[in-house]
């Protein structure tokens, strides 16, 4: 009510302050207990330190926090990103191959199959959702337990290991000091803020994941809005995989990508995305992914053991979506008012 | 003319699932040898006993149009614990059972709590309380533990024998009690119809008037009530706890679930759905072990293919159920109405 | 006067992010009164009830009732409290049966366990005060929103109740069925029950209410005895201005005729749909005003949602300005110059999530495709500019759709489609539960379009409504057209007639309602 202009309410009111308070919560406590996290170095011309090993590691979960960010404006939910990692690995390293220094196929083409699979994988969910109108979570499961044993039959079973120096620049090379993964994510992330904002598609997501009978009646096209999306997903997830595929120089069918749905889904609620549909928010999902990323990164530098690393996520979780919840956020309100906070 | 349709159509995804059922335990029976002994079904009920009664809980879950992914987790977890009180304390069966529902149903309505006050998601509390579980049991111990306790190793191994050589557990009597109850808490309680009501449409119950807070915050209490007393079940099954056991295992009960003919956003469903659906899943194993030579990743691509093939013929029925409802609307109520001409001031 | 005054609220305030929807309102109840609650569309009525009801919570103010002050937590708390409510949009679970929507949360129950055959039958009892014969075992989503409506009715007759509320009940019942919910708030007046009563129907304010209350953007203009408060009064009394403004359509209805040689802008030649619609034939000029009569459910709907290719024909031919298109979709239809605007506007209208500039353009944005992303600031000057046009009731284009209310909401969707700048309009239903200021203006609205050229084509259940603004009327029964009628033809008698079926007059189709609504019952 009183005045709404002041720079502190203005980034209040964007969607991305809930992410950064969080985030800056995460890095607060290192600052208290782990200096040492912001220490940053230059060896041979490349950046080290925990907060580019954040980035870096963090590139799959971005990538699929990008992807999962669009599906979930459309009120759907993608459960298979973690199958269509291990699809887009297998078909990759298969076709590269494990003999030594070389590939079987020249490394652009494994590339462009390992993405034109996980596109086809994305569509094929976007077809279950659009055109035979299944349930997302259900359309996808199927994909997520099916996935996995499409991926088997392609590596037959195997676990693939591949010997081809090129491609292990894509997850662990450097550019310009950074690692070569976070050029990746900022590329598809550079696309999809252009495709949704600056093109009609934002407005037309936000529009069906609210109402998909009212964006039809105004001559929405739903059902292409919807496949596109979950095809964008499946390529998002087929980025990622790439990675993963390079940094561990193999593919396992069964654990590449293993429950990176879970964390995608949630690096998109705590970006501040409602499960809903609706309104999203990219930058908020790659605050959130940084976060969860960062969350795992503390809590190995500080020398916790490895089990209990599941439940500080659970409290972490827990912790910051309270924190977003309209209850806390109206108690917020009310005392910034209260003291007169620069509002 | 369209009467009797009608009053079947609503148990149309059920009466698919019950088929579907039948006709794979047929084909199983024409295709191999000893699948017909009456004990190949017994063994889906005794090897699934745990997961029938996560699926029945997680049932009410999903007929509120909410979802718990703690189940799993939480299953391990009560495992894991049991082992460890009765192994490194030597407390008692008769203690250690009820703690470990008692610590269900706080686990549960401390989730549904959280959901219900702070208005969060339901997918992302339960999946921290998954986390929670997950996490918890490793914090205990990071090996299997066997569970060497005489009163688990006797119901474990008891055997009721039925006609012939057949027999099941007793873990499926359990089964048999819970599925009852639930079946009576569905139709025949309050608490059971504001589940499906809130299911139909939460705003509308909240203005018609219902106890909905309580209600889902009782949903989440049962439902975490059903994933410990599944974890008793199964660690009687099992003998032993670990931290890795039945991970996925929430998806394995949301699948059954939806599978029973139940939809996933809410107010629509049966209970003894959910059954058939677990039935059906292990069916599928069952045929794949006798198959003999198919590798284990081809279950995942029958499940999902399975899966799918139901959901389809599902969501076709119910594409066709709501064109023939809005054409019945429209002959109601062309013969309902009298001409209305109220006046406005306009007049 | 003091003596039996049932529920006092005294300065009740309430703010919503943007909006002063309760500014110091004062209302009294008595036992045994039926109180008008009155207003434009956004006025705070049904937020005054919300508070009242626990669905909201005031910021300022108390709330007495029987003397004792409460503050009720949720409707469940209210209900518990002896307040009983029908709020304005029908909130039925449309999973479940009749019986249980009347009687959830208070079911008959024997040993602990519910009694479904005593449940069954007191629904039954129930409906039939009401006169609605339904089969109460079929799922409440399977019958027309009449029916609905009534259940809705009827749950809140059936709770024990001192203070019963009825937010916009009469929005889609006849006028026989409106007779009966009367009958039904006397007796219960009777027997001392206080009745809030809210609507836009003047008449029916008049036929049952004791007393009025008016609020005016969110103040309390005051509390008027029913008899001392002249018709004319009210109205301004509501608007805040003169009646005579309203009352003049400015001279814009002009005979219409078309030119010799003028093509229709809209040809529809047998356009049908097999089970839904029968073939018929449909010519609309450009600057004509083609009304569309008939009763809910008698195919109006169907063929607009076949005009506009929501549903696709399965016989004829559609051609709008001269070409033929076979199944166009909403898309195409945008493209070839149609706008519409749907009946049920919760479903089929509102996008809540979004603001209302994205609403309004949203439209506009679909039939420029993906990558034609209109300029931001063009979008906001589109919305400001609809937004005085049509004197939407916001803080701003910025705003959320769903705080808006009903009424606004309307209009912002009306201004959707005249942001595409149509040929060809077609309005389903476009002023239900909108306010007498805001009604008149839209039929000023649709006459202007007409004289700037444009066809339109104006559904409605209010009969004045469709003769003040048609130059023709169609009248559509048992999902055919079974009359058109224009100049002199056109009056209520002879429309009337023609919905009923031929010669029927009009007490005679409402006496002959209550055998259609035995028959709709046993439809089943
Ligand atoms: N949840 C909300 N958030 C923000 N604003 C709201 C909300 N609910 C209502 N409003 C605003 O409060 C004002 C009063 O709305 P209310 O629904 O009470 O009007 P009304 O008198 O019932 O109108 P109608 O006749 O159209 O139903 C409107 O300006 C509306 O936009
Ligand atoms: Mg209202």
């Amino acid at each position: 009510m009183n005045d709404n202009t002041g720079w502190w309410a203005r980034l209040r009111r964007t969607g991305i302050f809930w992410p950064l308070v969080a985030l800056s919560l995460v890095f607060l406590f290192n600052l208290i207990f782990s200096p040492q996290f912001f220490r940053l170095e230059i060896k041979d011309g490349h950046l080290f330190g925990s907060l580019v090993d954040v980035l870096n590691r963090g590139s799959p979960l971005m990538l699929v926090a990008i992807g999962m960010t669009a599906v979930i404006a459309t009120a759907g939910v993608d459960l298979s990103v973690g199958a269509v990692i291990a699809i887009s690995a297998a078909t990759v390293t298969v076709l590269i191959g494990s003999v030594t220094g070389e590939s079987q196929t020249p490394m652009w083409i494994a590339i462009l199959a390992a993405l034109g699979a996980s596109l086809l994988a994305g569509a094929w969910n976007g077809l279950l959702v659009s055109r035979a109108r299944i349930q997302p979570m259900v359309a996808t499961l199927v994909l997520m337990v099916a996935g996995r044993g499409i991926a088997q039959l392609i590596t037959n079973g195997q676990i693939i290991t591949i010997y081809y120096e090129p491609f292990f620049f894509i997850g662990g090379g450097y550019l310009l000091g950074l690692p070569f993964p976070v050029f990746i994510v900022a590329g598809v992330f550079a696309f999809a803020w252009f495709m949704t904002r600056r093109t009609a598609i934002g407005l037309f997501i936000e529009s069906v994941g609210t109402n998909a009978s009212s964006s039809f009646h105004s001559g929405i096209n739903e059902k292409n809005i919807k496949l596109v999306i979950y095809a964008f997903c499946g390529l998002c997830a087929g980025f990622a995989g790439l990675i993963i595929s390079s940094n561990l120089k193999s593919a396992d069918a069964n654990n590449a990508g293993l429950q990176i749905e879970l964390d995608g889904i949630l690096a998109v609620v705590i970006g501040g995305t409602l499960m809903s549909g609706g309104r999203f928010s990219l930058a908020g999902s790659i605050l959130g992914a940084l976060l969860v990323q960062s969350v795992s990164t503390t809590i190995y530098s500080l020398g916790v053991p490895p089990e209990v690393v599941q439940v500080v996520k659970a409290v972490v979780v827990l912790t910051v979506v309270l924190l977003y919840s309209d209850v806390v956020k109206n108690g917020l309100d009310k005392l910034s008012q209260r003291q007169g906070v620069p509002s | 003319m369209k009467r009797s349709w009608s009053i079947d159509r609503k148990f149309w995804p059920l009466l698919i699932t019950v088929s579907l059922f039948v006709l794979l335990y047929i084909y199983g029976i024409i295709q191999y040898r000893g699948f017909s002994s009456p004990q190949v079904f017994f063994n889906l009920l005794v090897d699934n006993a745990f997961l029938m009664i996560t699926s029945i809980g997680m049932t009410f879950v999903i007929l509120s149009g909410g979802i718990d992914l703690s189940v799993g987790a939480v299953i391990a977890f009560t495992g894991v614990l049991s082992a460890w009180l009765l192994n490194h304390f030597g407390l008692s069966p008769a203690i250690v059972i009820p703690l470990m529902l008692l610590m269900g149903v706080v686990f549960g309505a401390t989730m549904g709590a959280i959901i219900e006050f702070f208005k969060v998601q339901p997918f992302i509390v339960t999946l921290a309380g998954m986390f929670f579980a997950r996490g918890m049991s490793f914090v205990i111990s990071t090996q299997a533990q066997t569970i060497s306790d005489p009163f688990y190793r006797t119901i474990g191994l008891y055997r009721i024998h039925l006609w012939g050589k057949s027999f099941i557990s007793a873990n499926v009597v359990i089964v048999a009690i819970v599925l009852i109850a639930a079946i009576y808490l569905a139709h025949f309680t309050r608490f059971g119809r504001t589940v499906y009501a809130i299911g139909g449409n939460e705003q509308s119950a909240l203005l018609m008037g219902l106890p909905v807070r309580r209600t889902k915050i009782l949903i989440y209490t049962l439902n975490g009530f059903c994933s410990t007393l599944a974890g008793v079940v199964f660690s009687i099954y099992m003998l032993s706890g670990h931290g890795l056991y039945v991970s996925g295992l929430e998806l394995d009960a949301i699948a059954s679930v939806v599978i029973g003919g139940t939809q996933l956003t809410g107010g629509v469903g049966y209970v003894i759905g959910t059954v058939f659906g677990v039935l059906i899943q292990g069916l599928i194993q069952t045929i794949i072990m006798f198959q003999g030579t198919l590798s284990s990743w081809w279950t995942k691509i029958a499940v999902g293919a399975l899966t799918l093939i139901f959901i389809g013929v599902q969501s076709i029925i119910y594409s066709s159920k709501r064109k023939r409802m809005a054409s019945a609307q429209r002959v109601a109520t062309a013969t309902t109405t009298a001409p209305a001409a109220p006046a406005t001031a306009g007049d | 006067m003091q003596t039996n005054e049932l529920l006092v609220m005294q300065g009740i305030h309430k703010t919503f992010p943007g909006v002063h929807a309760l500014a110091a309102v004062d209302f009294t109840l008595r036992a045994g009164e039926i109180h008008a609650l009155m207003g434009e569309n956004g006025a705070g009525k049904s937020t005054l009830i919300k508070v009242l009801t626990g669905v909201e919570h005031h910021d300022a103010g108390h709330i007495l009732l029987n003397g004792s002050e409460i503050n009720a937590k949720s409707p469940h708390h209210a209900q518990s409290l002896g307040i009983s409510t029908v709020y304005q949009e029908v909130n039925l679970c449309t999973n479940l049966s009749v019986a249980e929507n009347i009687l959830l949360g208070r079911e008959p129950r024997r040993a602990g366990s519910i009694d479904w055959g005593a449940m069954n039958a007191r629904a039954r009892e129930l409906l039939t005060w009401l006169d609605v014969d339904v089969d109460v075992r079929r799922s409440v989503g399977e019958y027309p929103v009449a029916v609905q409506q009534m259940v809705a009715i009827s749950r809140a007759l059936d709770i024990d109740a001192k203070v019963l509320i009825l937010d916009e009940p009469t929005s889609s019942l006849t006028t026989l069925e409106t007779e009966k919910l009367f009958a039904v708030l006397r007796r219960l007046k009777e027997q001392g029950i206080g009745i809030i009563f809210i609507t836009h129907f003047l008449n029916q304010v008049y036929a049952v209410a004791d007393r009025i209350t008016v609020l005016r953007n969110g103040k309390l203009v005051g509390t008027y005895d029913a008899k001392a408060l002249p018709r004319y009064q009210l109205v301004e009394l509501m608007i805040g201005r003169e009646l005579e403004e309203l009352e003049d359509l400015g001279g814009l209805k002009k005979h219409f005729e078309p030119a010799p040689g003028q093509a229709p802008v809209l040809e529809a030649k047998n356009l049908g749909q097999v089970g839904t619609l029968e073939p018929l034939n449909i010519k609309l000029y450009a600057g004509e005003v083609l009304g569309m009569a008939g009763l809910l459910g008698s195919g109006r709907t169907e063929t607009a949602n076949l005009l506009f290719g929501v549903d696709d024909a399965d016989s004829g031919t559609l051609a709008v300005g001269g070409k033929v298109e076979p199944n166009p979709g909403p898309l195409a239809s945008i493209q070839r110059g149609l706008g519409y605007c749907p009946e049920d506007r919760k479903a089929d209208g509102v996008v809540g999530a979004l603001t209302v500039r994205e609403n309004i353009v949203l439209a506009l944005q679909a039939s420029r495709g993906w990558f034609n992303y209109l300029d931001p600031r063009k979008q906001t000057e589109i919305a400001n500019k609809m937004i005085q046009m049509l004197q939407i009731s916001t803080p701003g284009p910025e705003q959320l759709m769903k705080n808006l209310s009903g009424g606004n909401q309307q209009k912002v969707i009306l201004a959707r489609w005249l942001a595409t700048e149509p040929d060809v309009l077609i309005l389903d239903e476009p002023t239900r539960g909108i306010d007498v200021g805001t009604k008149a203006e839209i039929q000023k609205l649709v006459l202007s379009l007409a004289n700037e050229g444009k066809g339109c084509i104006f559904i409605s259940s209010e009969l004045d409504e469709v003769l003040r603004t048609s130059h023709r009327v169609m009248i559509m029964r048992d999902r055919k057209l079974v009359a058109e009628l224009q100049g002199e033809d056109m009056n209520e008698q002879s429309i009337m007639e023609a919905i009923a079926g031929t010669g029927v007059s009009t007490e005679d189709t409402a006496a002959a309602a209550p055998q259609h609504a035995v028959a709709a019952g046993s439809a089943r």
